[in-house]
């Protein structure tokens, strides 16, 4: 399917901005949960993106794609795939509706972020309707760009509060050619060691997981790299691996069956014990950066042992998600704000979603 | 011809050498005309300008004080690491403040565990690396002026190197700053995790000229060292095929670490200059290197030998040993300075292009190069699209550097028409600025002075760099009708 709609999304902006409207931008609503719930949201007019759709261009040797901002995730990964490539940053879909769209816009990685970069790095590009209802490109399609602010990442992350993505384009990488993962029995500080100890050595490692006493390491890359580094880092060698690591990245897992809220923290690696909190509670990712837990505890007090240790902590999942994302310090809310204003004055697209001020 | 923009400073030049002594050594401000002419340029050397004052504070408080200070009284500051740019981006502004953080050159911190190092702006790219060693670990980006540029510029330019297209570029290779504001405030970007809340600020300061704040703390991500490098050299009759044979091995699903071309005047220079054995009767070379475990290394050698082959290279030779493979790279590292021989000056200049369009790219250049009657030498980062044509010129002649200047100009607006860009890794500075008005229009150069106001609303940032005013634009399109259509119809003309 290829639509154009970017004349009717822009007109609907472009009202909005007259009449000072609120806009909630939805792509395949498939990641609705992430983010802030806010009043001005709730009594939003929809601007729904996902019916503009359809890849622009794609050459597998260029390393680039370009697509509609609501073209499915799954029909970009299939196209991808067919010609042995990928999108190395393994986004989650979380819903088979999910687009490319709002991958970028959330900036969520899988499993192989730690290992070659974020949905953000392999931005290239992007059109977006800014809150005037301007429509704009920045980046283009070629990996080396200096001209200008970066801008497109800029969007990546920003939850639409900065502009509507209407295109974007992506760095593609070649799918690896052998794909191990072992297992080792141990506890979370054996594991960081671990970890640690392979991280400063060039493995080919693309990606690592820690629960309920369990380090799985996956391999990835040429064949006799992945055999000689699995004699390396030894361990128990798990057939059909990539079940789980598709389990882990689209949070299908058991751990992630929980009533309790869900907080993504992202931290330094070797930081040990971040709360009192029980080791069950607790799943590490990306060779310890990211840790997910789930727990009661109030919102304040996670957020300050974020902060304690310079991380962050970003409530994932939750009903009723009024405290969401780590508080920004009052220099930096003041540059968020002040770039709000330049890219959506009337403040409409996505009001609230990111911080209450923005 | 570039004017730096009038602002109107509310303190003379006396009193404000006063107040920066006030709190600074008497030989951290400079203000005499000798003291001053060293800083006059940046690596593009043909544009020059004195500053009213130039500052070597050496402590975070001292750089604070200076923006306080110049930003009470308007005062434009112009940031500056070792000032190796090419675009001009540290080129001095006649009534401001010379910020340079030559002094900021202590590496605080390595943590080999997390795998970063926490350096001063005015620290070397190359000794990051050297400082690393020690633990397997080397800090990627390697621009070609890595012995002497600073991270702090790096980060300011966004800078890349020969191995962007497998390690990225400084965006990818960084994970905290701490910048000072106009205001005097200094700010933390980014965390120890691998991402941070809010607005992605990381990127937006990286490649952002010294336009939106001082850096004074880069936190940089290291890698290991990879097992094994190896290097190929294949020599073509013709470019297309050279050009082709790229595409071929990505095709094969090989990201090489480097992956470089030259062309026959490019080989010639570096091979009088450095005898580093290259073929002198080939129309192109490419360099590809491939690094990895011992394995993978092993595995893509023989395969890229056999797609190199299949697209046509007439000769293939893989070093023999390490000495052999820095000899080869020797060749392509000193092309600058090769051609710097042929001519008496040269012009160096930086677009990026789908690298599909290189053949078309590549016959357009020859032809505007017969126009203007100017030799042209490339060498071209060909993993990555990022075409260095090197323009050959006698600045003595007069007119010459005009002519060259106009060559330079038309090369870009054809990387911009085949959907490249003005510039892969120099930065825009002052140099590209009228070329700026071509690759973006008013909207999209409206909303990028929105975000510098975001960050210096006052403008007193490296004022009239990077983005240029509508006016300019205006100014420039008078001149240069693109596509027939007059550009930004919305302007009165003057």
């Amino acid at each position: 399917m290829n639509t154009d709609i970017s004349q009717q999304l822009q007109q609907q902006v472009v009202q909005a901005y007259e009449q000072v409207t609120a806009l909630r931008i939805i792509g395949g609503n498939s990641k609705a949960f992430y983010g802030r719930a806010d009043d001005r949201l709730l009594s939003a007019e929809i601007l729904n993106v996902s019916g503009h759709r359809g890849v622009l261009s794609y050459e597998p040797t260029e390393l680039v794609i370009t697509a509609r901002a609501g073209t499915p995730l799954a029909e970009i990964e299939k196209l991808l795939d067919d010609n042995g490539q990928m999108l190395a940053f393994e986004p989650p879909a979380f819903a088979e509706s999910a687009t490319i769209g709002g991958t970028i816009a959330c900036n969520l990685s899988g499993p192989r972020r730690a290992y070659v970069g974020a949905a953000r790095d392999f931005l290239l590009g992007c059109k977006i309707i800014n809150g005037k209802g301007e429509i704009m490109s920045f980046g283009g399609e070629v990996m080396k760009n200096v001209a200008g602010y970066d801008v497109s990442r800029l969007m990546a992350g920003a939850l639409g509060t900065l502009g509507v993505l209407l295109e974007v384009s992506l760095k593609v990488l070649p799918k690896t050619e052998m794909v191990e993962t072992q297992l080792f029995h141990c506890s979370s500080i054996e594991a960081l060691n671990k970890i640690h100890s392979w991280s400063q050595t060039p493995l080919p490692i693309s990606a690592s997981s820690f629960h309920d006493s369990v380090l799985r390491i996956r391999l990835s890359g040429a064949a006799k790299s992945v055999q000689a580094a699995r004699d390396t880092v030894g361990g128990e060698s798990v057939d059909n691996a990539e079940q789980y690591w598709h389990q882990l990245k689209e949070h299908k897992l058991d751990f992630f069956a929980t009533e309790k809220p869900l907080w993504r923290i992202s931290l330094a690696s070797d930081i040990e014990t971040f709360t009192a909190e029980n080791d069950s509670n607790f799943l590490y990712e990306w060779g310890g950066a990211l840790r997910w837990l789930k727990t009661e505890t109030p919102a304040e007090i996670i957020q300050q042992a974020a902060a304690d240790v310079d991380g962050h902590a970003i409530l994932f999942r939750h009903s009723e998600q009024q405290t969401c994302f780590q508080t920004l310090s009052p220099g930096l809310l003041r540059i968020h704000q002040n770039l709000k204003q330049g890219f959506d004055p009337k403040n409409i697209l996505n009001p609230g979603k990111l911080y209450p001020e923005l | 011809m570039y004017s730096s923009e009038n602002i109107e400073s509310k303190i003379s030049k006396t009193a404000l050498i006063q107040a920066l002594q006030h709190f600074m050594a008497a030989e951290s401000v400079l203000f005499d005309e000798e003291d001053l002419k060293p800083y006059e340029c940046d690596g593009l050397s043909a544009y020059r300008a004195i500053p009213l004052i130039v500052v070597l504070p050496e402590t975070i408080e001292q750089v604070q004080r200076v923006l306080t200070l110049c930003h009470e009284n308007m005062i434009p500051v112009v940031a500056r690491g070792a000032g190796t740019g090419l675009s001009g981006g540290a080129l001095p502004h006649e009534q401001g403040v010379l910020l340079s953080l030559a002094k900021f050159k202590n590496i605080l911190h390595i943590d080999p565990n997390r795998r970063i190092a926490r350096v001063q702006p005015g620290v070397r790219n190359l000794a990051i690396s050297q400082a690393v060693d020690q633990f397997g670990l080397y800090y990627a980006p390697d621009p070609s002026s890595q012995i002497a540029c600073t991270i702090g510029g790096n980060v300011a330019e966004n800078s890349g190197g020969v191995h962007c297209l497998k390690y990225g570029l400084t965006v990818h290779n960084i994970q905290q700053l701490k910048i000072i504001t106009i205001d005097g405030e200094l700010l933390t970007i980014g965390g120890s995790g691998l991402d941070s809340a809010g607005y992605d600020l990381l990127a937006l300061m990286t490649g952002s000229e010294g336009m939106l704040g001082v850096i004074v703390e880069v936190t940089v991500k290291l890698l290991p060292k990879p097992e094994r490098a190896q290097v190929l050299l294949a020599a073509f009759d013709d470019v297309v095929n050279a050009g082709e044979a790229v595409g071929n091995i990505i095709a094969a699903g090989i990201i090489p670490a480097g992956l470089e071309m030259m062309d026959r005047l490019a080989i010639q220079a570096a091979e009088d200059f450095v005898h580093a054995g290259y073929p002198l009767d080939a129309e192109a070379i490419l360099l590809c290197e491939l690094d990895g475990t011992n394995e993978e290394v092993s595995e893509h050698v023989s395969k890229v030998r056999g797609v190199l082959k299949q697209s046509g290279a007439t000769e293939v030779r893989t070093a023999k040993d390490e000495a052999e493979r820095l000899t080869f790279w020797a060749g392509r590292k000193a092309a600058f300075p090769a051609v710097g021989r042929l001519s008496p000056d040269y012009y160096c200049m930086d677009g990026t292009i789908p690298r599909k369009q290189l053949p078309q790219v590549l016959k357009a250049m020859a032809d505007l190069s017969k126009e203007y009657e100017l030799r042209v030498a490339n060498v071209f980062h060909a993993g990555d699209g990022n075409l260095h044509p090197l323009i050959l010129y006698d600045a003595n002649i007069p007119c010459e550097l005009e002519r060259t200047e106009e060559f330079g100009g038309k090369i870009l607006e054809l990387c911009i028409k085949v959907g490249g860009t003005i510039t892969g890794e120099h930065g825009v500075g002052m140099e590209k600025i009228n070329q700026m008005c071509v690759q973006f229009n008013s909207l999209e150069l409206q909303q990028f002075h929105a975000v510098k106001a975001a960050f210096d609303p006052q403008g007193l940032l490296n004022p009239g760099k990077a983005v240029p005013t509508l006016h300019r634009c205006a100014e420039f399109g008078a001149m240069h009708i693109h596509r027939g259509e007059l550009p930004f119809p919305e302007l009165e003309r003057f």
